[in-house]
């Protein structure tokens, strides 16, 4: 089963990079306010504007 | 029909010529890789009707069909809520159209080809990695734009907060990227023929590694990635607790890589890697039901939303097979289970539990809810159409799933009994015989299904040409809050 020496590697640097991109986040502050970012996506869109009207 | 009227402005409203194209590109694969679906479940059942004709035939019509359904379909689904939501979570215009119209054209390139090349029997005969080296390598030139369009407009997005959808879209693009360049590895030997560059067992364990991490990438996370942003949209309130939504995601993608060996449990795989699969899969059980149950109570309080709104059925209905499936799969993939369910049609059953019911569902829903916004409308020509195309999917998938489950367990059954001295009860044409009958039915669940999909496109066709493309203004925010 050699292929086992590539794919096993493979998925621990895949966890490694994972945890890299994890520490970023929590670092970043991605996870500060959970409460407020859950709600914010509720108003993204704008209104619809007519298309001969300067946006 | 399309107005591309460019505004006076393009900086302050979004760039949803892709999306749009997308969308419309998914409904129109949707029906052509259903029918072609029907076709085949239609040849089990009588199988003169290849009439002769090689390229007729199930063995290279199959691949047509999980291909259109799976990469067409879905991925053309994906594609456009992702460009949809990524710039409505990141208050921004997409990185460039330009790249945006090459990614879909490049795809739509990929996806004629397979059209063309799968039936005139052109395969490495991998499955769900069908497509010769050429075409696999178009592929992976148009993921690397789609790549570059999608994480650049998150680079240059204006709200800090990266929103959980985009997170498992995100996950859904470069993990793709990988499975397919490590299982597309091929040493060509002309424009239409290539060997693997792995052999026997070893090319085995790379091509379930990439087939159940497909699964588990593009099927799951990308589809999620769609739940959590379209479920809260058309409920109008927040995901039932956006804190499980992100342990949902690392979850998820720390513990999916492993559970590939479960297809090929009794094989010249080695044991121990067989009970590694068999335990990774059995894990997975728990972050799926997080994100299936944190899904579902997002309506917790408003139920009676689900009375009137024929979109939020799709999208929670689909929740629900979710979860079914994601607790039958961990079960047929302990190594006891698996003897009985192998080879049999309730692999079939299982995948199109999860096919049908929960990545059908939640992309009809989602596309339910953006088409209209693409055609300056708020909601589809017809309202009625969506709650029968409910109905009829919903019944199509049950008659389909308890047929090839009873068909399944009795072929297991009938494989495995032997006689006091040793010898088969049954040969293995009368297991195929006693299965014809639920040929019949499942075919029937999705001449359902397809139906559907047909009242669909009839209902996207009436609202694209009853309404008319006007831009969407990006809200103005305090910048980067």
């Amino acid at each position: 089963m050699d292929i086992l020496y590539l794919l096993i590697p493979f998925s621990v640097l895949l966890v490694l990079a994972l945890l890299a991109v994890f520490a970023w986040a929590l670092n970043s502050g991605q996870f500060d306010d959970l409460q407020r970012e859950g709600e914010r996506i509720l108003a993204d869109d704008g209104p619809a504007l007519d298309r001969h009207q300067a946006p | 029909m399309v107005n591309r009227s460019v505004p006076a402005q393009p900086g302050s409203v979004y760039d949803d010529s892709a999306v749009r194209l997308f969308a419309i590109a998914a409904i129109v694969w949707g029906v052509v890789g259903m029918l072609v679906g029907v076709f085949i479940a239609a040849e089990l059942a009588w199988p003169d009707i290849n009439m002769g004709l090689p390229w007729l035939s199930y063995g290279r019509i199959r691949p047509l069909h999980t291909n259109a359904v799976i990469f067409a379909f879905g991925g053309c689904a994906l594609m456009a809520t992702s460009y949809y939501v990524v710039q409505r979570t990141c208050q921004v215009r997409l990185l460039s159209s330009k790249l945006a119209a090459l990614h879909f054209w490049g795809y739509q390139a990929v996806i004629v080809l397979a059209a063309i090349t799968l039936p005139l029997g052109i395969t490495r005969g991998k499955e769900y990695a069908e497509l010769e080296w050429p075409i696999a390598l178009l592929l992976t030139v148009v993921w690397v734009i789609y790549a570059i369009v999608f994480f650049g407009t998150i680079a240059i997005r204006k709200v800090r907060h990266i929103y959980v959808a985009n997170w498992f879209y995100g996950a859904f693009i470069i993990a793709v990227a990988l499975l397919h360049v490590v299982n597309a590895a091929v040493i060509p030997v002309s424009l239409t023929k290539s060997y693997s560059a792995y052999a026997g067992v070893q090319d085995a364990m790379v091509q379930w590694w990439y087939g159940h991490n497909a699964v588990g990438f593009f099927l799951t996370a990308g589809f999620l990635g769609m739940m959590y942003y379209f479920i809260p949209k058309q409920a109008e309130r927040p995901v039932y607790s956006y804190r499980l939504s992100i342990v949902h995601f690392w979850a998820l993608i720390f513990t999916y890589m492993w559970a590939g060996p479960h297809h090929l449990h009794y094989t010249a795989l080695p044991d121990w890697v067989q009970s590694v699969g068999m335990v990774f899969s059995l894990v997975l059980l728990a972050p799926s039901w997080g994100g299936m149950i944190n899904g579902i109570m997002t309506l917790s309080g408003a139920w009676h939303k689900l009375r009137d709104d024929p979109i939020l059925k799709f999208l929670i209905v689909s929740l629900s097979f979710y979860g079914m499936s994601t607790f039958e799969g961990p079960m047929m993939a302990i190594k006891t289970v698996n003897s009985l369910s192998h080879y049999t049609d309730w692999g079939i059953a299982h995948v199109h539990s999860g096919a049908l019911g929960w990545v059908g569902l939640i992309s009809m829903g989602s596309l339910y809810y953006l088409i209209p916004r693409m055609f300056g409308q708020t909601k589809m020509y017809s309202v009625k159409a969506i709650e029968l195309h409910f109905w009829i999917a919903t019944i199509g998938i049950v008659l389909y799933i308890a047929s090839m489950w009873i068909a399944g367990v009795m072929e297991g059954l009938m494989w495995r009994a032997v006689n006091p001295d040793g010898t088969l009860v049954y040969s293995f044409v009368e297991g195929v015989k006693a299965t014809i009958p639920f040929y019949l039915v499942r075919l029937g669940g999705g001449v359902l299904y397809l139906s559907g999909m047909l009242i669909m496109a009839w209902n996207v066709f009436k609202t694209a040409t009853n309404g008319r493309y006007a831009p969407v203004s990006i809200p103005q925010v305090a910048a980067y809050a």
